[in-house]
């Protein structure tokens, strides 16, 4: 199991990666270090066993349905890069 | 290292109590000593010593709690409101919580001074600290060498006498290796007992935030401070903190050690194998039933570890994107803005880890990888309470070597990686789990790794604290014992 320098600029545009060409050719090496360890797990048999996707389970977790005050505006504000109008500003997706 | 700066908590907590000191005095002790080892971002002196004259006002009032006036350390990827909080990453340079996160909202209303923001692997992901985008960590024991990571920060600042406490906080391993590496003890709670709230998220299913000190009852004391079911954060148990009042109960006499083999190897350092040996050799002497088992899936650990944590971090680290904090990298246009922000605020590691994850969770590999994974999760869990049906608690070392010189391992991160595989069962389970400091080989600490089953947290402390008098009874560790600082 390999991955291609393709497969590795797919991968950085699902993560939202911009990156060098040097980059690419590192983290390629980097990712099939460790795909080259995966392997081991591919022959161990865990037919039958539930996929565990949390330590300690806890389930149905209710919380009591009473207002709270949340973050006042100004404060969830405070640290954003741009704002305005008591809005975040965000990169622009759709052209006019 | 001498006078206050040199004492446990728990005597430090006494001298608070009969006014010997006060908690100013105690704050400015450590405010005060110069940080020669990496182990702070960010302190912030002012608003310490006005936390500190609070705990006073409490303590004249002859109130407060077992620690009330004792400061500490607290690792910089948990929330501290109005205190810069960058997880030791570019990405959050000037980031400003505008929040407590529910463990040092809990410090602050017992009186615990918070001393300064401590350094760590960049989104603590590393087990050495030398992946800080701000500066490297090192360890008070020898300054050529790591403290260990990721919160090698708050090992370094309590071993370097700049804290008597410090938090930390545990995904695999990230609390008991610095710990190991330090002389300390290091204590990870069973996973849902110490509150996640506020705390940056890694891996999700996998961290816990947990305790340093120089003895079993220190961190006990913490522990207790600070653990406790919480509603803000809907994985914490619905179960009272973890309780450091029968510390002294526990007996060796009887108890039942499993030594898993595959937590020895070709990699496992002579002079840790010696101390670990002489360790497990002094609770047989001391009556305890010491014995070599076979847990097969530890081999698989670190595997299943970089399938897992990588895949929950490149979801949780979704969310740095330069729209509601940290820098923003603009000329890239729509979502390259983004994308730039991204390359540009996250180290190299991070981003590898994104990129692992992303990859084990993409269309076509979920299966093969991300479901697989965690099919062996559930079968380490299952062989670990089999373990545990039959024994007391897992024992072997923290880590398989004494801290490594800074820059040895930085250029093979596979390499490093594989050194976490004593510590990431506990992740993976959710056991309780901690390292004890049972002697030195060539000098350097080594540490002994105890698992417990989940909830069994009390009960682990007290088995430690009872190893820990026998230990130092023999002369093989001594919980006094600090290193020559400048």
């Amino acid at each position: 199991m390999s991955i291609t320098l393709d497969e590795v600029r797919h991968v950085a545009r699902l993560a939202r990666l911009q990156l060098e060409e040097g980059e690419i050719v590192t983290l390629q090496g980097e990712l099939n270090a460790l795909l080259g360890h995966f392997a081991d797990l591919r022959d161990v048999d865990t037919f039958g066993i539930e996929p565990t996707s949390h330590a300690v389970a806890v389930q149905n977790v209710w919380a009591p349905d009473v207002a709270r005050p949340g973050l006042p505006r100004e404060a969830a504000l405070r640290n954003a890069p741009l704002s305005r109008a008591g809005l975040f500003v965000v990169p622009m997706i759709i052209e006019e | 290292m001498s006078g206050l700066t040199s004492l446990t908590a728990a005597e430090l907590a006494k001298r608070l109590k009969t006014r010997e000191v006060g908690a100013v005095e105690v704050a400015t002790a450590f405010l005060d000593r110069e940080d020669a080892f990496g182990a702070y971002l960010a302190v912030d002196r002012a608003r310490c010593l006005a936390e500190a004259e609070g705990a006073q006002r409490t303590l004249d009032a002859g109130e407060g709690g077992p620690l009330t006036g004792v400061p500490v350390a607290v690792k910089d990827n948990l929330s501290t409101d109005g205190i810069e909080t960058t997880c030791a990453s570019k990405i959050l340079k000037g980031y400003v919580p505008p929040f407590d996160a529910t463990v040092v909202a809990r410090l602050k209303a017992q009186g615990l001074p918070i001393l300064g923001k401590t350094n760590l692997d960049e989104f603590a992901m590393g087990s050495s600290t030398e992946t800080s985008a701000y500066k490297i960590a090192t360890n008070p024991w020898d300054p050529t060498r790591t403290p260990g990571g990721s919160s090698g920060g708050s090992a370094a600042a309590v071993a370097g006498g700049l804290a008597p406490l410090s938090l930390g906080s545990d995904t695999g391993g990230s609390i008991r290796l610095p710990a190991s590496f330090c002389g300390l003890v290091g204590f990870k709670p069973t996973y849902g007992r110490c509150s996640r709230y506020g705390l940056v998220a890694f891996g999700s299913s996998l961290d816990q935030v947990g305790p340093f000190g120089w003895t079993v009852e220190d961190v006990a004391l913490l522990a207790e401070a600070t653990t406790g079911h919480d509603p803000l954060d809907a994985t914490s148990l619905d179960h009272p903190a973890v309780s450091a009042r029968d510390l002294e109960n526990g007996t060796l006499k009887g108890l039942r050690v499993a030594v898993p083999t595959e937590m020895f190897g070709d990699a496992t350092d002579p002079g840790v194998r010696a101390a670990i040996d002489a360790a497990l050799e002094t609770l047989r002497q001391e009556g305890a039933v010491v014995e070599e088992v076979s847990i097969p899936t530890i081999r698989l650990g670190v595997t299943t570890y970089y399938i897992i944590a990588p895949a929950e971090a490149s979801s949780n680290l979704a969310r740095f994107d330069g729209v509601r904090y940290g820098p923003r990298s603009e000329g890239g246009g729509h979502i390259g803005d983004v994308e730039r922000t991204r390359a540009e605020g996250f180290g190299h590691e991070v981003k590898s880890r994104i990129m692992i994850g992303t990859y084990a969770l993409s269309a076509g590999y979920y299966d093969a990888y991300y479901l697989k994974a965690q099919g062996v999760r559930a079968l380490m869990t299952r062989e670990f309470n089999e373990t545990f049906a039959k024994y007391d608690v897992v024992a072997g070392p923290t880590s398989p070597v004494p801290p490594f010189p800074l820059g040895s391992l930085s250029h093979d991160p596979m390499a490093m990686k594989l050194l976490d595989y004593c510590t990431i069962p506990a992740n993976m389970g959710g056991f309780p789990a901690l390292s004890l400091n049972c002697g030195y080989a060539d000098a350097l600490p080594v540490g002994l790794h105890l698992m417990a089953p989940a909830m069994a947290d009390e009960r682990l402390l007290q088995t430690a604290r009872s190893i820990e008098r026998v230990l130092s009874g023999k002369g093989l560790a001594d919980a006094t014992r600090r290193p020559s600082l400048p």
